[in-house]
């Protein structure tokens, strides 16, 4: 264990900074996001961003490859963003397990190679939690807040700040840090786990074994019904990775780029043919189907969701995974 | 720089062959000239002409073609409008193969066939059908029943005249929706075709065509007593990567592209009815 005076938070961020891109939490509750550190910039107060670190490995927008095309010809031009290393602190447990989902997904056979540049340059320090938001429940996916996992694990804890290098990645950060003097252990209040609101969500209902029974629930009508289909919840969530794939004529080049979509939008799965999800309640199904049953189905009982709370908060409709598990997981009287 | 699988590699339309008024078939080579893979029947590959799109085709040749691979692709779309407006020469993006293809080295393998096809429905088991025929002693009794809205909608017509009818061992069963003066052969739709050729049901189906089409002949077969386990469909869906990942092609837990498109009728049966 390393530690540092969280006085000296600066000039830890600015010994980071020196080396490769660092990005931190900052500005306010309802705009906080991972942004480059630059001199003077705080940590934001809020518990955690809007949207979450995903962004910095699976990007929003990313150029996949150009291709110009002459007459009958084409040219394959390679056109990838140019991958550099860097450091992403304040990373909250839960956005931290997202990469594991993320990781099965995208870096199993044929690797994507877009995702796993990323992720081999970027180094993932997390911060503890100490107080939940009231939309928070990681814990009922087996996540402890107050020990996150990540390349280095950080706590704040009195007048210190605490680091546990956990990967080589992070040993070789906090090897660079001459600032670091080797520490005790932080104070961690685990009274959080009493003091998260949503902390005993019905889960066991849900899983691959249970997923003709659940996808049939009548319930799924009245869940659906107000959903206006905007997909706020798929941009916010850390484990959406459900993509497009689409060009655009710089009118030199066939610019190929990769983009998020979402299952929620009504010409996701579109055909000439048809339309396998022709309604919203379809695509709502879908995806609370995909991270309660699905994913865990082929990916050995792991939900696909972490539990941030996001969606609780952005949804216009306060409609979420929440009223979800609890409407089809409860047991009925 | 490392290889992606997203990446296409270029191939070239060397030949392009109108077989109904809305589909052709392409043949397509490397650059070398040479076939760009090696796939299993029923498998399917990303086709693109950049700035127009890509999109998933299965592949119509089988796999004992060894000089190049053909795609039958039907015009109902922006890259399928493309694709049948451009000339022979052209370079074409490819990737693939992707999907688990039929099990024509093992399930397959001493069973009696029956193919049962629709209008374009009939790309993916030319592949099959072809790959049957230049392994015949593998393969028990083979019948083709194919139907189309018109005679000149029936896909691959001087191939199924030319070759597979004059073959022994090989009954192929047309039939076309409505009467025409230059027809002489079995009129109606094809669930009512399959039902009055009455089929042993020990035999082995295997079906691909409009979702109108497998409902009624499935109920056909069924009332003729076939085990739901002895019956495959290739199925189709919007798909943009073709690894699993880009999230549309999910029928459950499975997706097309990758745990398809081919599955078993008692396979589908364990998956929702979304497709």
């Amino acid at each position: 264990m390393k530690k540092c005076p969280i006085s000296q938070l600066d000039n830890l961020f600015a010994a980071i900074a020196g080396k490769q891109k660092l990005y931190i939490p900052t500005g306010e509750a309802k705009t906080a996001a991972f942004k480059p550190w630059e001199e003077g910039m705080q940590l934001t107060s809020a518990l955690n961003t809007v949207r979450s670190a995903k962004d910095l490995f699976f990007p929003q927008v990313e150029n996949l490859v150009n291709f110009k095309v002459t007459g009958k010809q084409i040219e394959v031009i390679e056109n990838r963003d140019p991958a550099e290393p860097f450091v992403v602190f304040g990373v909250r447990a839960c956005d931290c397990r997202s990469f594991d989902i993320l990781d099965k997904v995208f870096l199993c056979d044929p690797v994507d190679t877009y995702y796993q540049t990323r992720r081999e340059c970027g180094v993932i320090m997390t911060l503890a939690c100490s107080e939940p938001e009231e939309t928070c429940f990681c814990t009922a996916f087996g996540i402890d807040p107050t020990d996150p996992a990540g390349d280095v694990s950080c706590w704040m804890s009195g007048e210190e700040l605490y680091l546990r290098a956990n990967t080589a990645k992070g040993e070789a950060l906090l090897g660079s840090l001459d600032m670091l003097s080797d520490g005790g252990e932080p104070e961690t209040d685990k009274g959080i786990f009493e003091r998260l609101p949503l902390k005993n969500l019905p889960l066991d209902k849900f899983g691959g074994e249970h997923m003709m029974e659940l996808f049939k629930r009548p319930e799924w009508a009245g869940l659906a019904e107000s959903c206006l289909g905007c997909g706020t919840c798929t941009f916010v969530c850390p484990t959406c990775q459900c993509y497009d794939i689409k060009e655009f004529n710089t009118g030199d080049e066939i610019k190929r780029f990769r983009c998020w979509d979402s299952c929620m939008y009504s010409d996701f799965t579109l055909m000439s043919a048809g339309q396998p999800r022709p309604t919203q309640l379809e695509r709502f199904r879908q995806r609370f189907m995909h991270k309660l049953v699905y994913y865990p189905s082929t990916h050995d009982g792991e939900f696909g969701c972490v539990g941030c709370g996001r969606c609780l908060q952005k949804c216009p409709i306060s409609m979420n995974i929440v009223k979800v598990a609890k409407t089809l997981g409860e047991e009925k009287p | 720089m490392r290889q992606d699988p997203l990446i296409p590699m270029l191939a070239v339309v060397t030949d392009i062959r109108q077989d109904t008024p809305d589909v052709k078939t392409f043949r397509v080579v490397g650059l070398d000239g040479k076939k760009p893979f090696v796939h299993i029947p029923g498998q399917c590959a990303m086709l693109s002409i950049p700035g127009v799109g890509e999109a998933l085709f299965s592949i119509t040749s089988s796999p004992t073609n060894e000089e190049y691979l053909e795609f039958s692709i039907k015009k109902c779309g922006c890259v399928t409008d493309w694709l049948h407006a451009m000339e022979p020469g052209q370079q074409a993006t490819l990737r693939g193969p992707y999907g688990n293809g039929f099990p024509v080295d093992t399930d397959f393998a001493g069973k009696d066939l029956v193919f049962v096809a629709g209008g374009i429905g009939l790309a993916p088991l030319r592949s099959v059908i072809n790959y049957v025929r230049h392994y015949r002693d593998r393969y028990g009794s083979v019948d083709i029943v194919y139907g189309s809205r018109s005679k000149a909608d029936l896909v691959d017509y001087q191939e199924i005249l030319d070759e597979w009818c004059r073959e022994d061992g090989i009954s192929v069963h047309l039939t076309i929706d409505n009467a025409q003066p230059d027809w002489d052969g079995h009129v109606g739709f094809v669930p009512n075709y399959v039902k009055e050729l009455g089929f042993d049901t020990g035999k082995t189906v295997i079906m691909c065509g409009p979702p109108i089409m497998i409902k009624f002949t499935l109920a056909g077969l069924m009332e003729q007593g076939f085990p739901r386990d002895n019956i495959y469909t290739t199925l189709e869906l919007r798909m943009k990567c073709a690894l699993g990942r880009c999230g549309r092609c999910n029928i459950g837990d499975k997706f097309v592209c990758k745990d398809g498109p081919v599955f078993r009728l008692d396979q589908l049966d364990q998956l929702p009815d979304e497709y």
